[in-house]
């Protein structure tokens, strides 16, 4: 694989930025490069937030996503200041309750409820690690398995099957 | 000076560039007697001074001298401290160096409550850029800077260093030379941050502007504008306003700041 | 510890530190840099070192400076506007001859600026931002694993010249994270201490290596540290002979060492025409850029400089020698292009952004084929 991008964009405290280091983590645990950078505003909670990922069997130069893969959008906003960067052959994945108004464009989308799949799973916290699944199930760029146990790794001890059924629901999602 | 007393200065650098009747003499003078009452190793003293006539005082004494920018001698204090803090650290500091642009660093000291001694000369003045005004000149006094008259209140260094939270507070002045000295070595035994602020005197500026005459008188000025503090108690505002209250400010028990961090550590 | 993880620039830049022998860190917090103070807050009880938070950056060089002073191996962290308070001290640690390390992670300025942006302005800010002519030298990490080596360096350098040294990082290098395998070994390298029966101590008498041996405060040679221009006793001198030659010493420092000092990578540079010199972040967009017009067929090579002062100016001399032009990719207003125009005679183009944003390869490539 030579060089594969995500971009994961919303607000402040979706836990995009986790999200990303989560993916780029279960890459380097199944020996692949990866490079995590973000953007983000001065607020902590509320604001833009976004988080790339970049994925490579060999050196990754530019650590930014030129033209992502994958482009997945959590809030209308960041829809759509990116929509049009996303690679001919990318796919972009939109929370469908929170991007309602998706431009018709020759890209693939994927309509998921994540932040409600979330809710229906325990808390709406953990719309991120729905959107883990998502991400991976869609792409198979990293092994499901290494994705469960990066998840497992970066979470709050306690969380584990609150966490592991959110990354299922993901999974199960876009099967 | 007594032969033993001279050997704690570098006399191979003497004399020192004071101004004659410069009170920072005499107090250099008790910092050496405070350290010889309490036989300290002076391989292990360290004497650390900002800019200023104080800030170049450190170098005519024979220890571990640390001559440090303007302002910041206790900042690098801290930091000599925390690295090793079986060190014996005097600070050396003026008025303006302490109390201005240092101003930050004693309160933080003594918030911390850290292991320094610091000894503050203050002549009222800026001697070393040529007699302008500091945060501690009493208000109608005159300077280069205050041709009309200082308009700005004076700063109580010992009385915010009390505020702040130091362990051990003391105010004298040079007239008090040997309460001055035993500040010293009573700062030194308590183990937190200690201050002694010395009233000094400046003959060659802060005399000459405001016509007080020779060093002699100008001691006797001190004399005459010191209160202690028993009196200052008695006294109301109006009576205080031109003196300056001398004792022991503050003492007491606080947890001191370098053992807590070297408690960390496993 | 596992060998491979996927860390921080700035988690990078810690343990490089720790690695290195760092036992004393003083700071203030500042984005982009706070994860430096965090990481050490943390790590250094663990390793029987002093953590200490700061009233400001001015007391948290000073801190480290006495504690450097005291034999501590002493680093602080900041970004631009604590950079800038530092200036002062980090004059009176290059003539007072003290080791530190100081972390620059640099933000969009001027002022208060761009806290979360990356920029790389204060490149020039790191050779002559405090006053005087004084010895400097700085290191750019372009990459996670180099900030780790970089850092080791810094220390290594800081503690052989006994001079401040700067590890001039960026938003992107330092918040990326990315793949760092902890090295195998790391050479660690001490200051050089008055041998134990010197009796007639000169803290700053020339031994023949422009260098003098350091004494730490404590250890039974009491002598005087000042920030005045002083003699090889270390006492202040008003004797115009010995001002000039203590600055001939301090300024050959980094001219005597420079090979020791000096790290450059070069890439596809055997057959170039056209060369591409970054640093830092713009480094991995210069290569980038390299690799696509390799790929067109145009020679073009490329130059990393992972150290920035001293500048290496022949080598520069040497490889605009053989090629048709020089493209300097950098988030700033041409402040190394400037510097390398002084020492060639073949076109300098900057492909400059200021706007937060790092720049796209395509904007070299552009850049470069001009140029052919």
């Amino acid at each position: 694989m030579d060089r594969f991008e995500f971009r994961l964009a919303g607000s402040g405290g979706q836990g995009l930025i986790l999200a990303g280091v989560i993916i780029a983590e279960a890459a380097v645990m199944e020996g692949k490069n990866a490079v995590q950078t973000q953007s983000y505003g001065a607020a902590s909670r509320g604001g833009s937030s976004m988080s790339e990922v970049v994925i490579s069997d060999g050196e990754i130069d530019f650590p930014e996503a030129l033209n992502p893969d994958v482009f997945l959008s959590m809030t209308q906003q960041s829809y759509e200041l990116y929509y049009k960067e996303v690679k001919e052959d990318g796919i972009i994945v939109v929370d469908s309750d929170l991007v309602k108004d998706v431009k018709d464009t020759e890209v693939k989308v994927v309509n998921v409820p994540i932040t409600r799949i979330a809710r229906d799973v325990g808390k709406a916290i953990v719309a991120n690690i729905v959107a883990i699944g998502v991400l991976t199930s869609l792409t198979n760029v990293v092994d499901k398995e290494i994705v469960e146990k990066a998840v497992l790794a970066r979470v709050p001890k306690g969380t584990e099957i609150l966490n592991r059924k959110a990354l299922q629901a993901g999974f199960e999602s876009v099967r | 000076m007594r032969a033993s007393l001279k050997s704690y200065f570098r006399t191979g650098k003497l004399p020192h560039f004071l101004c004659p009747g410069c009170g920072h003499g005499a107090i250099m003078g008790a910092l050496v007697r405070a350290i010889d009452q309490l036989g300290l190793d002076r391989n292990n003293v360290v004497v650390i001074s900002g800019i200023g006539c104080a800030g170049r005082s450190s170098s005519f004494m024979d220890f571990n001298t640390l001559h440090t920018t303007h302002g910041r001698a206790l900042a690098f204090a801290t930091g000599l401290k925390l690295a090793n803090p079986d060190l014996d650290i005097f600070v050396f500091m003026g008025d303006g160096d302490s109390s201005a642009i240092g101003g930050n660093h004693l309160i933080h000291a003594a918030r911390r409550n850290i292991d320094l001694n610091a000894i503050v000369a203050n002549n009222s003045i800026y001697g070393m850029t040529g007699g302008q005004y500091s945060p501690t000149t009493p208000e109608g006094m005159f300077s280069t800077t205050a041709p009309y008259g200082n308009i700005e209140p004076p700063m109580d260094i010992a009385g915010v260093t009390a505020a702040a939270g130091a362990s051990y507070v003391a105010r004298w002045s040079v007239f008090h030379i040997k309460q001055v000295i035993k500040s010293i070595v009573e700062g030194y035994n308590n183990k937190g941050f200690s201050l002694i602020e010395v009233i000094s005197q400046c003959p060659t500026y802060f005399g000459r502007k405001n016509r007080l005459g020779s060093p002699s008188r100008m001691i006797q000025w001190q004399k005459e504008r010191s209160v202690t503090l028993s009196k200052a108690r008695e006294m109301n505002e109006e009576e205080l306003k031109d003196k300056f209250v001398v004792g022991v400010i503050a003492r007491r028990e606080r947890e001191e700041f370098s053992k807590k961090i070297y408690s960390l550590m496993r | 510890m596992e060998k491979v993880r996927l860390i921080q620039g700035n988690e990078a830049c810690v343990e490089g530190a720790l690695a290195a022998g760092c036992t004393f860190f003083a700071g203030y917090p500042i984005t982009p840099s706070s994860e430096i103070a965090e990481l050490m807050a943390f790590h250094l009880p663990r390793h029987d070192g002093v953590f200490i938070q700061m009233e400001d950056e001015i007391g948290s060089i000073a801190a480290i400076i006495g504690a450097s002073i005291a034999g501590k191996k002493a680093m602080t962290a900041t970004s631009g506007p604590g950079f800038s308070l530092m200036q002062e001290n980090l004059g009176f640690a290059a003539m007072a001859e003290i080791p530190i390390v100081i972390v620059n992670v640099q933000r969009g300025g001027p002022s208060t600026g761009r806290p979360t942006a990356p920029a790389q302005g204060d490149v020039m800010q790191t050779r002559w931002g405090t006053h005087g002519d004084h010895p400097i030298v700085v290191y750019s990490p372009t990459s996670v694993q180099e900030t780790f080596e970089l850092t080791v360096q810094s220390f290594n350098v800081a503690e052989m010249l006994r001079t401040p040294v700067i590890l001039l990082s960026d938003e992107v290098i330092a918040h990326m994270r990315e793949r760092f395998q902890y090295p195998e070994n790391v050479t660690v390298i001490d200051r050089k201490r008055p041998k134990k029966d010197e009796k007639e101590y000169l803290p700053y008498k020339d031994d023949g290596s422009g260098i003098p041996p350091m004494a730490d405060f404590g250890t039974g040679y009491r002598y005087h540290i000042t920030g005045l221009i002083h003699d090889e006793s270390g006492y202040p001198s008003e004797d115009p002979e010995i001002q000039r030659k203590l600055l001939e010493r301090l300024m050959g420092k980094t001219e005597r060492y420079k090979d020791e000092i000096t790290l450059i990578d070069e890439y596809f540079t055997d057959d170039m025409n056209v060369v591409v010199v970054s640093y830092g972040c713009s480094f991995r967009s210069a290569i980038h850029a390299v690799k696509t017009l390799r790929k067109e067929g145009i020679k073009a090579g490329c130059i990393k400089l992972k150290s920035l002062w001293p500048f290496p100016k022949e080598t520069i001399t040497k490889i605009s020698e053989g090629v048709k032009g020089i493209v300097v990719p950098e988030l700033n207003f041409e402040q190394i292009a400037s510097e390398i125009r002084k020492y060639v005679d073949v076109p300098v183009k900057g492909v400059n952004r200021y706007d937060g944003s790092v720049i796209r390869p395509f904007e070299i490539e552009k850049t470069v084929r001009g140029l052919l």
